[in-house]
């Protein structure tokens, strides 16, 4: 019986394979690693080697960069807002993601994944998709690069989102609407590792933003940092010098942390706009940075909302509990500020930038738009780009009820 | 003291799961004393958890109809406390629960409350052993296992850190032959378990067993314990379905436990030397 005393086994410390460098690995300074089930490890051991291995090559980024300038429409470009920032009162330069194939700042991320899996010698692309953007961009490399695709999507969601999913269809895409659970994105997600754990050895899982267990939140920032690469450079060209700040909205934050990710040695302020629902002091946000606690979801340890407050924001890509790990380290940190932006700030941001520049935002990128706003009126920043992460086209059905378009 | 090794004392241990609560207080603590007299050596009791990852769709169904009835860490502890069994309890639940509950962040509220209404061990299945110290160190403190989940790929060094921080039994998830045969189970548990040979833990293998059958097969491959979920969980949603009552649902849970049983005891006659493994 002594055998299997608890204080037999072995009390040696298990140290963390893990770097502490935060800048190349899944360990965000305590934040991040893998809380997954040990079914999952080998799958995700073998993509991180895949990562490591053909990712890092000059090959790999000629491809990966030639296919987002031909295909997808890089580089976007920084488009100094005149309009608007004449109506905030600060210069305001918007990298215009929204521009992108697709509609989002999505593409650069799935691109470099499908052209990974694609290396790797998958045969088959999954991903989970809430509102249905990422499914979209999924369906689009899958098509690109002649791979099986099958999105996991919501039944609930994927009622509400009936075009998206003849996008999707239309693509060539199967879409399997997942009807377990609460039949919503965490359902989706649930379906996706699923299937992945079962059919690793063709599948890639293209994980839709920074967010997951290791290796995702840093495969996903290495593509999506393109946007700060550019943004940096644009900048410098256009006016000499660098930012005072740059901003924009968090979801699971991977637009965010593809914007940052160039400036993080600079002398730049960061700020991230979380959905703010009601309010972060409400009982229903989705602003764990601004009002929660540590915790482990998702496969990852990171910030999550409190117990007590129901996940909500107006716009469906930030309706999401925890973050990206990174984001948690920079807020541990004190590299990024971040603030729940309301949905009527966000809304009226929406509206702003619709009316002052023609341009049509997404409700996500709204709030980096409204934070934007907070920061000119505060005066402490001159020049802020800000992240237009996406295309408001979606958006018009809730905005055509909200703003009682239909009765103008 | 965690009681668990008196589980594998008396040869293989059936090792019953349910989800508390599902689906709803009541009726669970009669399903789960069901599984008592059906000859259960130990039982897990799944606390649920809203954001289960790669859970197969039976578990996830009773988690929600679980979370529906209202389950709770708090409840769950009041469930163990009136629950009216001798054997040892493993609490099975997902990290973030543990570590969010009490008034300091970390696992060792969590593990004093367990220990305290007597809860002898836990399995975590999304705890990788890396990030398992401070769970581990919870568990010395108030003597109490910590199991692990030893998956089909798992080799090298994840095989060694678990082996070094696992008490109690290891969970081996075996990777099953679709027909079920016994040569075919009996060979794959027997693969499964020959790389955990050096390990001074109990082997309980469980993944896809649902009969008498299955289990004596897996015994017989070397197994000295067997994890049963699906199956059980399966019979507590048809019933919920049906509208049938609490003491009917429960009559077949223990039906049902004897023949998983009956299944393992019988296994032990049927083990023969394994010629590539001596």
């Amino acid at each position: 019986m002594s055998d299997h005393e608890p204080s037999d086994r072995s009390g040696n410390a298990v140290e963390s394979s893990k770097s502490d460098e935060s800048d190349d690995s899944g360990d965000f300074g305590g934040f991040g690693g893998r809380y997954v089930p040990e079914v999952m490890e080998e799958p995700l051991d073998q993509l991180t080697e895949a990562f490591e291995t053909i990712v890092q090559t000059p090959e790999f980024h000629a491809e990966f960069r030639e296919i987002l300038e031909q295909y997808a429409g890089r580089p976007t470009p920084l488009y100094y807002a005149a309009n608007l920032s004449e109506e905030y009162g600060a210069d305001i330069f918007l990298k215009r993601e929204d521009l992108l194939h697709g509609g989002a700042h999505k593409m650069n991320n799935a691109v470099g994944q499908a052209l990974l899996a694609k290396k790797a010698g998958k045969e088959r692309l999954i991903a989970e998709t809430g509102a249905g953007q990422h499914g979209t961009a999924t369906a689009m490399v899958g098509a690109l690069f002649d791979l099986d695709t099958e999105i996991y999507m919501g039944k609930k969601d994927a009622n509400r989102q009936r075009m998206n999913v003849f996008r999707m269809r239309l693509m060539g895409a199967e879409v399997n609407e997942v009807t377990r659970g609460g039949k919503g994105l965490a359902d989706a997600v649930d379906a996706a590792l699923e299937d992945f754990a079962h059919n690793v050895e063709d599948t890639h899982y293209l994980v839709g933003s920074a967010v997951g267990p290791d290796p995702f939140p840093w495969m996903v920032r290495e593509f999506q940092s393109v946007i700060g690469e550019e943004a940096r450079k644009q900048i410098r060209e256009q006016t000499g010098s660098l930012p005072d700040a740059a901003v924009a909205c968090v979801g699971g934050g991977s637009n965010a942390i593809g914007l940052f990710h160039a400036f993080r040695d600079d002398d730049v302020a960061f700020y991230g706009g979380e959905g703010g629902g009601e309010g972060a002091d409400s009982k229903r946000h989705a602003a764990p940075l601004t009002k929660g606690r540590d915790d482990v979801i998702h496969g990852m340890r990171t910030r999550v909302i409190d117990d007590d407050v129901e996940v909500h924001s107006v716009s469906a890509g930030l309706d999401y509990p925890g973050v990206g790990p990174e984001h948690a380290m920079f807020r541990a940190i004190g590299r990024c500020e971040y603030r729940g932006i309301t949905d009527d700030e966000a809304l009226e941001a929406f509206r702003t930038l619709s009316e002052t520049e023609g341009i049509i935002p997404a409700l996500e990128s709204s709030h980096g738009l409204a934070l934007a706003k907070q920061l000119a009126e505060e005066g402490e920043h001159e020049t802020i780009v800000v992240n237009l992460s996406g295309r408001g086209d979606k958006d018009m059905e809730q905005a055509a009820e909200l703003f009682f378009l239909q009765s103008e | 003291m965690s009681r668990v090794p008196e589980a594998f004392e008396d040869g293989p241990a059936f090792i019953p799961y349910l989800a508390v609560g599902d689906p709803d207080y009541e009726s669970s603590l009669e399903y789960v004393e069901a599984l008592e007299r059906g000859g259960a050596d130990l039982i897990e009791l799944g606390l649920p958890f809203s954001e289960p990852i790669a859970e197969g769709p039976t578990i996830q169904s009773a988690v929600v109809r679980s979370l529906e009835g209202g389950m709770t860490p708090t409840r769950f502890f009041e469930f163990v406390e009136e629950l009216d069994v001798d054997v040892p309890l493993v609490c099975m639940t997902y990290y973030n629960l543990i570590y969010q509950y009490g008034d300091e962040p970390g696992p060792r509220p969590f593990v004093e409350k367990a220990a305290e209404v007597g809860i002898d061990g836990f399995v975590v299945p999304d705890l990788p052993a890396e990030e398992a110290g401070p769970l581990r160190e919870a568990c010395d403190e108030f003597d109490r296992d910590l199991v692990f989940i030893v998956a089909p790929t798992t080799r090298g060094e994840r095989l060694e850190r678990i082996m070094d921080q696992v008490s109690g039994y290891v969970y081996v998830q075996a990777r099953l032959g679709v027909t079920g045969a016994q040569e075919d189970v009996s060979d794959q548990t027997g693969q499964s378990l020959d790389r955990l040979a050096q390990w001074d833990v109990p082997k309980a293998v469980g993944f896809g067993i649902k009969t008498g059958e299955h289990a004596a097969n897996i015994v017989a491959g070397g197994a000295d314990g067997i994890i049963v979920g699906s199956a059980l969980v399966d019979i507590v949603a048809e019933g919920h379905e049906n509208g049938d009552s609490a003491a009917e649902v429960a009559d077949r849970l223990e039906t049902k436990a004897r023949e998983l049983k009956d299944g393992a005891l019988r296994g032990v006659e049927q083990r023969v030397p394994h010629p590539e493994r001596q």
